[in-house]
């Protein structure tokens, strides 16, 4: 049984199977972080006393992940473009780059983590570290889920290039899309946290 | 929404990002930050520019795509 739509767009919609699937997965995610971003905004407005992010946090290291992550976004498009222009070697590259980028944020993180650890600071500390540790751990897992796909997509999954390269695209496509909306959550805990 | 579509979502709200993070430190520079914020600050502008020429020049790259 051959199932309909999984390479070419459904003529009423105009999207394929999995690009509809991955914006009803982000929709959920949007109402995830959602949740914790009101969560965030509740806790600050009313309590007494709120420290500033950049006093406890390390800004100079938040910045260098925020450039890695932008760079990492800029890489996984170019990775499906050099596909569309059937140029796989290229898509091996940067996906390559892409997958080495998240690696840097997360050992990055994991210093950021090691620091707070070592001067006693901990999610039990305050309600700032609590929700500071929720979110950015939440967000690190959903690197760490992204760097699964985008490394199965740059080994063992890039075989499809050879048998169904339009359905492969696509599938580089939606991993795109995830990948842009984690790095999108990070644009907005950037600033909320380190920085107001 | 396509990959191209919401890549030029993210490179517009990156560039608000490093302008509105260029405005933090030039600020903090001038309450009698040091001379680091200042550049740091003025990076981070032109950081902001770049990401609105790349958002640009991508656009122009991939009119062939589709935006959905």
């Amino acid at each position: 049984m051959n199932i309909p739509y999984t390479s070419t767009a459904r003529p009423d919609t105009g999207l394929y199977n999995a690009k509809l699937g991955i914006w009803l997965f982000l929709a959920s995610e949007v109402m995830l972080f959602g949740a914790l971003f009101s969560t965030y905004i509740l806790l600050r407005v009313n309590a007494v006393s709120w420290p500033h992010g950049y006093e406890i946090l390390n800004v100079p290291l938040a910045t260098l992940n925020t450039v890695v992550l932008i760079s990492s976004s800029v890489t996984m498009v170019m990775a499906w473009a050099s596909l569309m222009m059937k140029k796989f070697d290229k898509y091996k590259m940067y996906m390559g780059l892409t997958i080495l980028l998240a690696l840097v944020f997360l050992v990055v993180k994991y210093f950021e983590y090691s620091a707070k650890f070592e001067h006693h600071l901990y999610p039990s500390t305050n309600t700032f570290l609590a929700i500071y540790f929720t979110v950015t751990a939440l967000h690190g897992l959903h690197i760490i889920g992204g760097v699964i796909v985008n490394a199965y997509l740059w080994g063992p999954g890039s075989k499809m290039w050879k048998t169904d390269p339009q359905r492969f695209t696509n599938r580089v496509e939606v991993a795109g899309l995830y990948w842009h909306f984690v790095d999108l959550v990070w644009i907005f805990l950037f600033p909320v946290l380190y920085l107001l | 929404m396509s990959l191209k579509a919401f890549h030029i979502v993210f490179i517009g709200t990156s560039a608000l990002l490093a302008s509105g993070f260029a405005v933090w430190l030039i600020n903090g520079f001038a309450a009698g930050g040091n001379a680091l914020q200042l550049l740091a600050g003025i990076s981070s502008a032109i950081a902001a520019s770049g990401l609105v020429v790349y958002g640009i020049r991508f656009m122009r790259k991939l009119k062939h795509v589709s935006m959905l």
